[in-house]
């Protein structure tokens, strides 16, 4: 979806220079090529962790789009979790942390060359959201299962189940009306052997009735458990085709990266064709499944990495520190809704909260595995950002004017690669489009250099 | 291969294999973009390392050898990561330094870039390590294994990998089996970068394994399992370093239970022999001691 923003603008024109400024900043523009859009992906879930020391909490947001009585989701948990242990938020504050750490498209548009100094405008021009849908979607219904604890939390009816046999569960859940995809069975037993327990969640039409919302809250667990990590295993066995996930965490010493897949920054910091604007979508779709090939179908890929208490530029205002509390950031100061220093600088009053974003297109057989954790000391800033130059339209008469129109055709090839290269489009069209959206590969005619010389007096005596 | 060939000069110290097979792991890395290193780090490491074997060997009056230090400094800048110059500076100083101050028997005790990596992690967190890092591309892991292979072999340390690992391995599925797992799984844990780059440089250093045959089986065999149980049982991300560093200390045991010659850089490459040999022939003090290379 677009998203309108115009109130970063101000602070945007201003990034430019801290861009330039920030060694970090810097690195990424320089090595990293790439843009993205995640609201075009289907079957996407959406998963905020926070992790300090052995204390997690997981948000699980979902887009579940079916009949309410048909939900369900069963997630394996590291502990039997307490009544007080699990809750349900409000999804306004996954679509904030999505925003704010949402791939970006930012402009500049060239001005006049024959002005004696230059100065650059960057506005952002839209970050895309990502949809949600629960990690796995079973049914209801007893075998060999305990039940843990019930509790009836938000809209959801909760079970917490344990089982010793590894088909105990899988019949328990088929007895009670679950629909159990093939194959499910052996990785449920697989789980019960490593001591895993169960959450079941259920839509309580009652309690949803009475929120009066179309649509399910993300469910929250906190727990202690030295396991970082997040199952994948049960999404995969019925899916077909891949499922995207997008992880937010939320650390205090530096950004999270997978142990046992490759983390890979998505390129990013390219100076793309204009055009792109009206398609950013597509393009970040296509840029990011062509990066998913080049890593062999098993990487995971970092689309943010940054400090909390700021952004530059700001897809979306940085978390307040409620919004982070409630996200199970129990150092943050809850005390008011008072947001940090937006945009440029860190706050003083730093919130030490670093921010971690994970994209990750998954399927059984490129990742056979759970996505296993580990935090990093690594602070360095990161961000998907793609740039629009728009080339100066004016018709301003000078040397450095006809210089400058001459230079833009190798610009614009330049940039039509790197289009091509980035999302595997045919490049003739890249051209084509770009023709059409005022990025002409033709030479401008040049004047003759000595029309110059006697012009002005010539006129004069005339 | 001509006679003799195996025994020229340049051929005969196995670091010499290191060394180049370390730089082009490196190179490529840094090629390829997996391995996230400034060249202002790379060198710093190099830097504090050599200046740390300089120091050492004036103090103890013997001739700096840098090979070992450059060694080291290609195993640091491979598996550790940070932020910025100093932390990786630091851990190049600790390892070597490590050689000349933790020793016992005429030799160190702990693989130096192993006790700089574990000093660093669990004393510091300006640096990481990136298990992950090196992707699972199963290519990669075998020319890996496949050079690491032939250093080792030259290194006559060859069964301190292959125990290691098949040890690992072992564990791996045996655990994929138990628990009904696909393959896949343990696949993906063993076509690890680092797993291989620790099995075949690190693990496997003469220096630092016991010199006994079969004192050197257990240390390789008990490193593996105490990796599994750190990894699979205590969820400890770096069970890996760990599990060598506690294995140094543990060591002396294995060495006193069965002994044996000292290792030489450049003493011949022979297969292990039968274990009779070895208390036959090689209980002989070494003819040329050097205290900390």
């Amino acid at each position: 979806m677009k998203r309108s923003f115009k109130k970063t603008l101000v602070a945007a024109c201003a990034g430019v220079s801290a861009i330039a400024l920030t060694g970090g900043a810097v690195a990424f523009c320089g090595f990293y090529v790439a843009k993205a859009d995640t609201k075009l992906f289907n079957k996407a879930s959406k998963v905020a962790i926070m992790r300090d020391d052995d204390r997690t909490v997981i948000t699980m947001s979902n887009d579940y789009q079916g009949e309410l009585k048909e939900f369900a989701m069963v997630i394996p948990v590291p502990v039997v979790l307490e009544e007080g242990q699990i809750h349900v938020t409000d999804n306004a504050i996954i679509d904030h942390l999505d925003a704010y750490t949402a791939p970006r498209l930012v402009e500049y548009f060239d001005e006049d060359p024959c002005r004696t100094y230059l100065y650059e405008d960057e506005l952002r021009v839209t970050a895309q959201r990502s949809i949600a849908e629960s990690p796995v979607a079973l049914k209801k219904n007893s075998l060999g299962v305990t039940i843990e604890a019930e509790y009836t939390v938000g809209e959801y009816d909760i079970q917490i189940l344990s089982a010793d046999q590894s088909d105990g569960l899988a019949t328990w859940l088929k007895d009670n009306g679950y629909k159990l995809p093939e194959g499910a069975e052996k990785t449920l037993g697989s789980y019960i052997k490593q001591n895993t327990k169960f959450f079941v969640a259920k839509v309580n039409l009652e309690e949803q009735s009475k929120t009066g919302l179309k649509y399910l809250r993300p469910l929250q667990i906190a727990f202690e458990s030295p396991k970082f990590m997040l199952p994948i295993r049960l999404g995969t066995v019925n899916a077909d085709g891949k499922q995207e996930l997008f992880v937010f965490a939320l650390t205090r010493s530096g950004r999270i990266e997978t142990t046992n897949y490759r983390t890979v920054k998505l390129p990013s910091g390219m100076d793309i064709p204009v055009y792109v604007k009206e398609n950013f979508g597509s393009f970040y779709k296509d840029m990011f499944s062509t990066q998913v090939k080049k890593e062999n179908e098993n990487g995971v890929f970092l689309e943010y990495a940054w400090d909390m208490n700021w952004c530059d530029p700001c897809a979306a205002d940085p978390l307040s520190q409620a919004e982070l509390r409630e996200l199970g950031v129990y150092w943050a100061g809850g005390d008011t809704g008072s947001r940090p220093t937006q945009r440029r600088r860190p706050a003083p009053q730093a919130q030490d909260v670093f921010v971690t974003r994970l994209h990750v297109s998954y399927d059984a057989e490129n990742f056979p595995e759970d996505l296993m954790f580990k935090e990093t000391g690594d602070r360095s800033n990161y961000q998907g950002r793609y740039v629009l130059r728009h080339p100066y339209q004016g018709d301003s008469q000078c040397e450095a004017a006809e210089q400058y129109r001459a230079e833009l055709p190798k610009r614009f090839e330049s940039e039509a690669q790197t289009l091509a290269n980035l999302t595997g489009w045919d490049i003739d069209d890249i051209r084509k489009e770009m023709g059409e959206h005022g990025q002409s590969f033709d030479q401008p005619k040049q004047e003759p250099w000595w029309k110059r010389i006697w012009s002005d007096s010539d006129k004069k005596e005339g | 291969m001509r006679p003799g060939f195996l025994d020229s000069k340049l051929l005969k110290d196995p670091r010499h294999y290191q060394i180049l097979t370390l730089s082009a792991l490196l190179a490529f890395g840094w090629h390829s973009g997996i391995f996230e290193i400034t060249t202002a780090q790379f060198f710093a490491v190099v830097a504090a390392a050599c200046a740390a074997q300089a120091l050492g060997s004036f103090l103890i009056a013997t001739h700096p050898d840098y090979r070992s230090a450059l060694v080291t400094s290609l195993s640091l800048s491979l598996l550790l990561r940070a932020d910025a110059v100093w932390p990786l500076a630091l851990a190049a100083a600790i390892a070597i330094g490590s050689k000349f101050a933790l020793r016992l028997n005429g030799k160190h005790i702990f693989n130096p870039a192993n006790f700089a990596i574990v000093t660093m992690v669990l004393f510091s967190g300006a640096t990481w390590t990136t298990p992950g890092q090196w992707g699972t591309a199963i290519w990669f892991a075998a020319a890996l294994a496949g050079v690491g292979m032939f250093v080792t072999y030259r290194a006559a340390r060859v069964d301190v990998p292959i125990i290691f690992l098949a040890t690992f391995a072992a564990l791996l599925f045996a655990r994929a089996f138990y628990l009904g797992d696909p393959l896949a799984i343990p696949l993906l844990r063993l076509q690890n970068g680092a797993l291989i780059l620790f099995a075949f440089f690190m693990i496997s250093d003469p220096k630092t394994t016991p010199d006994g045959t079969w004192a050197r089986a257990a240390f390789a065999a008990s490193a593996a399992i105490l990796t599994y149980v750190m990894t699979f049982h205590f969820f400890i991300t770096d069970g890996l370093f760990y599990s060598l560093a506690i294995m140094c200390l543990i060591r002396p045991v294995l060495e006193w239970l069965n002994p044996a010659a000292h290792y030489q850089w450049g003493d011949k490459v022979r297969p292990p022999r039968l274990p009779h040999t070895f208390s036959v022939k090689n209980t002989k003090p070494s003819k040329h001691p050097l205290p900390a290379e």
